[in-house]
C-alpha cells in the first residue's frame, strides 16, 4: 500500500492546476441544460479538446493523452477543485466511449471518438421509454430490418433523454426480435436526433431547465454500421454502459470533494448563531466525501491490476447518490431562510444550493433507482435469491 | 497511488483465518462467557504466538516480526470474524508499541521477547478510559497517570470486575500506586505516545469491527436463504434483501477508511489522529447498522440466548463504545477539520 502519489502523478497534477486555473471561466456559465447555455459549453468542450483535456484517458489517437486511470481522477479532482464547468460530454465520454472501446469496430472507433472528444458530436441516451423505466428490458420501440437500404427501420418513443433536446446524437436499445425472450431479441443502435423520421420534444425538468427530451421515432432509418455489437445482443451491450453509469466513470470523487469543501466553507461563514446540531451534519458530509474517494482509490487500484467491477458498482452509485442529498440537505439548512431561494449561480447565495439540491435528488433515480440497485447488492453481491 | 494489500499481507490474514475457523469455533466464543476460570484458552494464545500474530510489532531483536498497523489491519478484522475473545488489540496492537516507543531499561525490554514467544500478555489503562480490559490475565499492565506511564505488575494492583454486555470481554477497574519503581517514561514523549496508544487502540477496535460486521452479514445472507415463510426464503424478499445491501453498503464503505488509518498510523504522519478517529466512527457506525440488520432479519430467533449471533452483536455494542464511540470520534474530526 502506497497512498503518496507518485512523482509522475504529481506533475500531472500540477499541470492540469494551471492549465485549469488559467482556463476555467472566471463567472460561470449559464446552465448547460438551456440552449443558450448548451452552446457555451460546447465551446467549452471544444477548448478542453484543443488542450487535450477532454478525454485524458483515451489513446492519443482519438484525442487522449493515455492517462492512467489514477491520473484521470486526479483530473477530475483539479477539475472540480477549479470549479470547471459542466460537462455536457458526459454521457459520450463516459458511458458511451466505454462501450465502444468494448465492443466498437475500428471503423466505428475512428469515426466516432474524435468527434465525440471534441465536442462537435454531443450524445444524448435513449434507454428509458414511457412504460420501462427501472425495467429496462420492458422496451418496445422496434427496429426493423431494411435490406434494401442496408439498415433499419427504427419506431417508438424514447424519453427522459438528458439534454436530448439540444444532442447530435442518441445511444439506445431497440427491439429487433419480437418473438424472442425479454431480456434477448434487442440491439443497441447508434441514432442521428438531426434525420427524417426523428422528432425531438424538450421537457421542463424539475428545476425548470428543458434538460430532458422525448425523442419520437417514425421510420427512422440507421444504417448498419451504427449498430454497437451484434444484432439482438444489445442488452449484454448496454449492461457493459449501465454498469459504468453506476460505476465510478461517472461520479468521480472530486466533485464531492468540491461540494464537501463549499458546505464546509458555508458554514464557516454561516456558523455564528447556527444551530450546533449542523455541525455534526457538515463533518459527516466532509467525511463521506474522503470516505467516497478512498473506496474511489481502492477500486482504481484493482481495475489498474486487472479486476473486473460487476455488480459491485451498484453499492457505489447508493452511496455516492445518497451523500450528495445529505449534503445539499446539510446546505439548505445552514442558509435557513436564504435555502428557499432559487436561481442563483453564485456559492455566496441560496439558489445555487437548492439547484444543486434539485439535481442531487435525481441521483438516486437516474441510472437504475437505489431500489433495484439494493435488489442487484443482495442478488448479485451477496447471493440472496431473486424470487 | 496504490492503495491494495501484498500478496504477502492476504496470505498471513489467509492463514489465520484457516487457524481461527479450526480452533475458534462459537463453542470457544460461549466458554470465554463461563463464569468460572479466566475465559482465555492458553492453547489458543500459544497458537497465535506461533504464526507470529502475537509478536507482530514486536522488534525482530525481541524475537518479533517487526511490523506495523498496516501489516496488523487484516488481522484483527479476522479475529473479529471469528469473535476471538483473546487480547490481541490489548496486548498486540497498543501495549507492545507502547511498551517499544517508551523502554529505556533492560528491565522493560525483556518484556517484549515474552510478549512475542506468548508467554506475557499486556493490558492498557489510559486515562479517561473507566475500564481496563484483561487485566485478570495480564503480566503487565501499562497505566498512565498524566504525563506517566507506568509498568505495574498484575500482582501488585487491586481489581474490581465490571460486567461488559459482552461476556467474553473482562472488564475492571484497577487501584494502584505510581512509584519510581513502576514508572517506565514521563514527560512530553511519555505524552505523546500515550496519546499513540490511544489512537492504537481506537484503530484495533475498528479493524476488529469490520470483521465483526462481516461475519453478521454473512450469517444472516445464510439464514435468509433457508428460513421460509409465505412459501418462500426469506431472502428473496425486497424488504430483507434491503436491509442487508444497506448493511453491506456502510461496511465497503468503511473498510477502506480503517485501512487508510492503518496506512497512517504505520506511516505516523501529521493526519493519523484525524484518520483514525475517521476509521473508529465509520467502523463502529458500519457494525451497529449489521447488528441491527442481522437481529431483525433473524427475527425472533436472534432474540433467543441459545442462538450464536448475541455472542457477535454483544461484540459489536461492547466495540462500538469502547476507545471512544463514534459521536465521540465525529467530534475530534469536527475539531480537527473545521478547527
Amino acid at each position: 500500500m502506497d497512498l503518496e502519489y507518485t512523482p509522475t502523478e504529481e506533475v500531472f497534477r500540477r499541470e492540469a492546476r494551471a492549465w485549469l486555473e488559467a482556463n476555467v471561466p472566471k463567472t460561470p456559465l449559464p446552465s448547460g441544460d438551456t440552449a443558450e447555455g448548451f452552446a457555451l459549453h460546447r465551446e467549452w468542450e471544444k477548448k478542453l479538446y484543443e488542450a487535450r483535456w477532454a478525454v485524458v484517458s483515451w489513446p492519443k489517437k482519438y484525442g487522449g493523452r493515455e492517462a492512467t486511470l489514477m491520473e484521470w481522477l486526479i483530473f477530475e479532482e483539479e477539475y472540480y477543485r477549479a470549479g470547471g464547468p459542466q460537462r455536457i460530454a458526459q454521457n459520450g465520454i463516459f458511458l458511451l466511449a466505454p462501450t465502444l472501446f468494448e465492443f466498437g469496430t475500428e471503423e466505428q472507433k475512428n469515426r466516432i471518438l474524435p468527434r465525440m472528444a471534441s465536442g462537435d458530436d454531443l450524445w444524448a441516451q435513449g434507454w428509458s421509454e414511457p412504460n420501462a423505466g427501472s425495467d429496462l428490458a420492458g422496451i418496445k420501440s422496434t427496429a426493423i430490418r431494411d435490406d434494401a437500404r442496408g439498415g433499419f427501420r427504427l419506431n417508438g418513443q424514447k424519453t427522459w433523454c438528458t439534454r436530448g433536446a439540444f444532442c447530435d446524437y442518441m445511444f439506445g436499445l431497440f427491439r429487433t426480435d419480437a418473438a424472442a425472450e425479454r431480456h434477448r431479441g434487442m440491439t443497441y443502435f447508434l441514432v442521428p436526433l438531426r434525420a427524417p423520421g426523428v422528432t425531438v420534444r424538450p421537457v421542463g425538468r424539475l428545476d425548470g431547465d428543458d434538460g430532458f427530451a422525448e425523442v419520437f421515432l417514425e421510420d427512422a432509418f440507421v444504417p448498419d454500421r451504427d449498430v454497437l455489437g451484434g444484432v439482438n445482443d444489445g442488452w449484454n451491450v448496454a449492461m457493459a454502459t449501465t454498469s459504468s453509469e453506476r460505476g465510478l466513470t461517472l461520479r468521480s470523487p472530486g466533485r464531492f470533494l468540491a461540494t464537501a469543501a463549499r458546505l464546509v466553507e458555508l458554514f464557516r461563514r454561516t456558523k455564528d448563531g447556527a444551530n450546533p446540531a449542523l455541525e455534526s451534519k457538515v463533518i459527516d458530509a466532509w467525511m463521506d466525501a474522503e470516505a467516497y474517494q478512498l473506496y474511489t482509490l481502492q477500486t482504481v487500484t484493482r481495475v489498474m491490476e486487472g479486476a473486473a467491477i460487476g455488480a459491485e458498482s451498484s453499492i457505489n452509485k447508493i452511496f455516492w447518490s445518497e451523500m450528495d442529498v445529505r449534503m445539499h440537505l446539510a446546505a439548505l439548512e445552514l442558509l435557513g431562510e436564504k435555502a428557499e431561494l432559487d436561481g442563483g449561480t453564485s456559492a455566496e447565495s441560496g439558489g445555487a444550493w437548492m439547484k444543486g439540491y434539485q439535481f442531487a435528488l435525481a441521483g438516486p433515480i437516474y441510472a437504475g433507482t437505489n431500489e433495484i440497485q439494493r435488489n442487484v447488492i443482495a442478488e448479485r453481491v451477496l447471493g440472496l435469491p431473486r424470487r | 497511488m496504490r492503495f491494495a494489500f501484498t500478496d504477502d499481507q492476504k496470505l498471513f490474514r489467509d492463514t489465520l483465518r484457516a487457524l481461527l475457523e479450526k480452533e475458534c469455533t462459537s463453542d470457544v466464543v460461549r466458554r470465554a462467557w463461563s463464569a468460572d476460570g479466566t475465559g482465555r484458552s492458553p492453547p489458543l494464545w500459544s497458537k497465535l504466538a506461533e504464526l507470529g500474530v502475537l509478536g507482530l510489532t514486536v522488534p525482530e531483536a525481541e524475537g518479533g516480526l517487526g511490523l506495523s498497523e498496516i501489516d496488523l489491519v487484516l488481522l484483527l478484522e479476522e479475529s473479529g470474524r471469528a469473535a476471538l475473545p483473546e487480547p490481541i488489540v490489548e496486548t498486540t496492537a497498543v501495549g507492545a508499541p507502547l511498551l517499544v516507543e517508551s523502554l529505556n531499561t533492560d528491565a522493560c525490554r525483556a518484556w517484549l521477547p515474552l510478549v512475542a514467544a506468548g508467554k506475557a500478555r499486556l493490558t492498557v489503562g489510559l486515562e479517561g478510559a473507566a475500564f481496563v480490559c484483561d487485566a485478570h490475565v495480564a503480566d503487565l499492565l501499562l497505566l498512565q497517570r498524566g504525563d506517566e506511564l507506568h509498568g505495574v505488575l498484575r500482582d501488585s494492583v487491586k481489581l474490581e470486575p465490571e460486567h461488559s454486555v459482552d461476556g467474553a470481554r473482562r472488564l475492571f477497574r484497577v487501584t494502584w500506586s505510581a512509584s519510581a519503581q513502576t514508572r517506565i517514561a514521563a514527560g512530553p514523549t511519555a505524552r505523546a505516545a500515550m496519546a499513540r496508544a490511544f489512537d492504537r487502540g481506537a484503530l484495533g477496535v475498528s479493524a476488529v469491527l469490520l470483521g465483526l460486521a462481516r461475519h453478521l452479514i454473512d450469517a444472516t445472507v445464510d439464514y435468509a436463504k433457508l428460513r421460509k415463510q409465505f412459501g418462500s426464503a426469506i431472502g428473496s424478499f425486497q424488504a430483507v434483501k434491503h436491509h442487508l445491501a444497506d448493511a453491506l453498503v456502510k461496511l465497503e464503505f468503511a473498510r477502506p477508511v480503517v485501512y487508510r488509518a492503518a496506512y497512517s498510523m504505520s506511516r505516523a504522519t501529521e493526519s493519523a489522529p484525524l484518520h483514525v478517529s475517521m476509521a473508529k466512527a465509520y467502523a463502529s457506525e458500519a457494525a451497529l447498522l449489521a447488528a441491527r440488520a442481522a437481529l431483525q432479519c433473524h427475527g425472533a430467533i436472534g432474540y433467543s440466548y441459545e442462538h450464536d449471533l448475541h455472542l457477535w452483536m454483544k461484540r459489536v455494542w461492547a466495540l462500538a463504545a469502547a476507545w471512544g464511540d463514534a459521536s465521540w470520534h465525529r467530534a475530534r474530526v469536527g475539531k480537527l477539520v473545521l478547527g
